[in-house]
């Protein structure tokens, strides 16, 4: 391969791994990238919510229910700029048309402070530590997407709500892949009846729309179930369906590749059945499942919102962002109070960057593509 | 063609057995029979119930009987067009569905001609005029578009009408018309209501087509054969409508099969939130009261729907494309 005349950068090209050139490639895709990095920001979030989030998903603030989104304030009142603060928030009832509304008292300042003492959380359920990353000191409060019907914040909720979500769609994918390879990995390895069986199976489960299959099981946990237990019982119920794609993917690869000479190779050497596939094939198409993986969690993530929102998903105390939606069910509600309807951002960006990223990869692994 | 549709109809059999056996776990999933909760709600009435008469209950219904035997007494009802009682309702279930059910048709089939009847142009636009930037602007939308998931788009346009306009965009009837018999003015009205689920539903596929349908298109217009017709002189319109599009929305035709069970799962979550008198709600409120001869009769026509969907698809595909009558289907 060496020639005097090739060029460091070349040298470089022809030397690089797989791995590498696929970075290389996936690289230059914009879109991928703002994906990545916002995936890494959301699962960072996720790990750090306890400390990244101005309070606890619980706690509850009598005196500002339904507190609309605070005013952060950059001008002191002599018109100069200072350092970002909030004003002082009050419930004001109307007993004439029976509401309550927040509002804002002049005079004391809070400012905006980082590493500021307040709720006292278990990191991790582990570390007791009261430091959230920025928030106002008592009895001040900083309410980035207002507030709900107890007085919760919806931005700490949102951020606690990331984390459920996003497990959940990591967990039940990692279910389907297991599912979806050994079924898939049998269907198409070994043919036969045993592919006949598996791809009817498959056939029925996706003639079923997802949806209602998806409340039909979820309706049938007893509703005395603790909520973790419900929680492992959505993930089940989500991959159920969801590893039929990943099955067929399987299956489609592994039938073209099982007639290449080194899998005839490696049964001349008498390796067994289980050795050809997880040794020899399965590395051979392992970017084209990282690929379907990336593209299946969104899916997940948005079927657990949907099944949370409709009330037969997830329940409180656990709280994903389909739960948090769940306040927002009522039009009426929303009309009064929109920033309920805030956490739906967080949903289409996070299905949205994985999308992205998925797009990039499909298009960074084909060795086809330019 | 006759042989092929027997052959595909003779398919079709062991996956709609396939579908009745899940349907009918899923009504026995939760503790207990439906007794149970008959009982429970002449319990909490303040009624008594006879031990007696709820055992002569069982063995009328009958509960103790082994599970394969109710499994085929089931069955062989829903071929009879019996499909069992439901409780909440306390009407036989046969007379709460029929009119959600063909409501539901008639939204799937008006969303599947919008997507295609708003994808095939943009589709072809964008691939005839590649990094225009129209191109551009439709590609981000069809990104958020396909981002977005239906149940929340129909959330914050129903507010956005509701605080901004004031109009109330849910239903699918005006109210004077909601219990009216099915007249024509009737039918009207049901047009002006059926466009905002029609539009919530089809976004996200009408992004998913345009995608594909711009894909497939960019690949043949780089295909020799175009070259040949546009050194013969043909008109630039003429040349593109009538080769490389017919091949390029030949996918629209092969997956209704999979488009269907999505759309019906679409319309069945955005008719709660719009609160439509489709299947959707009726469905949840069953499953909620564990109601679950209506859920499971639900569960079961809405999968049977898919499969006539993915048969009539088959046929269209076999009409346009002779090689599937002949040869075995490969891959879908």
């Amino acid at each position: 391969m060496k020639e005097d005349h090739t060029s460091e950068r070349q040298l470089k090209y022809l030397n690089a791994s797989t791995r590498r050139l696929i970075w290389w490639r996936y690289r230059k895709h914009t879109l991928a990238m703002i994906g990545l990095v916002s995936i890494c920001g959301m699962y960072f979030t996720a790990v750090f919510c306890e400390f990244l989030a101005p309070y606890n998903k619980d706690t509850i603030h009598l005196e500002a229910i339904y507190s609309p989104i605070s005013k952060i304030y950059l001008f002191d009142k002599d018109n100069k700029l200072c350092w970002p603060f909030v004003r002082q928030c009050r419930l004001e009832l109307d007993l004439e048309h029976y509401k309550a509304t927040v509002i804002e008292v002049s005079g004391t300042h809070f400012p905006i402070k980082f590493l500021v003492k307040g709720d006292p959380y278990h990191f991790w359920g582990e570390w007791k530590w009261d430091r959230h990353l920025f928030g106002v000191e008592k009895p001040g409060t900083l309410f980035l997407f207002g507030a709900d019907r107890m007085g919760r914040d919806v931005f700490s909720r949102c951020l606690y709500g990331t984390r459920i979500s996003l497990s959940i769609g990591m967990i039940g994918v990692l279910m389907s892949l297991l599912l979806g390879v050994t079924l898939g990995g049998v269907s198409g390895y070994f043919g036969g009846w045993s592919d006949g069986i598996i791809q009817r199976i498959i056939e029925t489960i996706r003639c079923f729309p997802s949806i209602p299959l998806w409340m039909g099981l979820s309706a049938a946990m007893p509703p005395h179930w603790p909520a973790l237990k419900v929680y492992f019982a959505i993930t089940i119920i989500l991959s159920l369906v969801g590893w039929t794609d990943l099955a067929r993917m399987v299956r489609g690869k592994l039938m073209s590749l099982r007639e290449e000479e080194f899998v005839l190779a490696a049964k001349f050497i008498g390796a067994s059945d289980a050795r050809i596939i997880f040794k020899h094939l399965l590395p051979s198409f392992m970017s084209h499942i990282i690929v379907s993986v990336t593209l299946a969690i969104p899916g997940m993530i948005l079927a657990e919102t949907a099944l949370s929102f409709l009330g037969i998903g997830l329940r409180p105390p656990i709280t994903s962002l389909g739960v948090l939606l769940k306040e927002a069910q009522n039009v009426t509600t929303v009309a009064l109070y929109p920033w309920l309807l805030l956490p739906v951002f967080f949903v289409i960006i996070i299905v949205l960057s994985f999308n992205f990223v998925g797009d990039g990869l499909r298009d960074a692994v084909d060795p086809y593509s330019r | 063609m006759l042989a092929y549709l027997i052959r595909r109809i003779m398919i079709m059999i062991p996956t709609l057995i396939a579908i009745s056996i899940i349907s009918f776990t899923i009504i026995q999933l939760p503790p207990g029979d439906f007794l149970t909760t008959y009982v429970a709600q002449l319990s909490a009435s303040g009624e008594t119930v006879d031990q007696a008469e709820l055992e002569s209950l069982r063995t009328r219904f009958g509960l103790d009987q082994p599970m394969y035997i109710q499994y085929l007494k089931w069955a062989w009802n829903f071929i009879h067009g019996d499909f069992g009682h439901s409780f909440e309702w306390n009407k036989p279930v046969s007379e709460l569905i029929g009119e959600r059910l063909s409501l539901t048709v008639v939204i799937s089939v008006c969303t599947l001609l919008f997507t295609w009847a708003v994808s095939i142009p943009i589709g072809i636009y964008s691939a005839v005029r590649q990094y225009s930037w129209l191109d551009y602007i439709l590609t981000v939308l069809g990104f958020i578009g396909l981002a977005t998931p239906n149940f929340l788009l129909a959330l914050v346009l129903l507010w956005v009408s509701y605080a901004y306009f004031g109009l109330s965009i849910g239903g699918l009837f005006s109210p004077h018309f909601a219990d009216a018999p099915w007249s024509f003015a009737k039918v009207i009205d049901l047009m002006e209501h059926l466009w905002v689920p029609v539009i919530i539903v089809g976004l996200a596929h009408t992004a998913k087509f345009i995608r594909i349908i711009r894909g497939n298109l960019l690949d043949e217009l780089r295909k020799p054969y175009v070259v040949t017709a546009r050194a013969k002189g043909l008109s630039e319109t003429r040349l593109i409508l009538k080769y490389p599009v017919r091949v390029a929305i030949n996918p629209l035709v092969s997956t209704i099969g999979w488009t269907l069970p999505e759309l019906i799962s679409g319309i069945a979550i955005t008719a709660v939130v719009l609160n439509l008198p489709t299947t959707g709600p009726l469905l949840l409120s069953a499953l909620m009261s564990q109601d679950m001869q209506l859920a499971g009769t639900f569960i079961m026509f809405l999968s049977c729907l898919t499969v006539i969907g993915t048969l009539v698809s088959d046929i269209l595909l076999a009409w346009v494309d002779p090689r599937i009558r002949f040869g075995a289907r490969e891959g879908l």
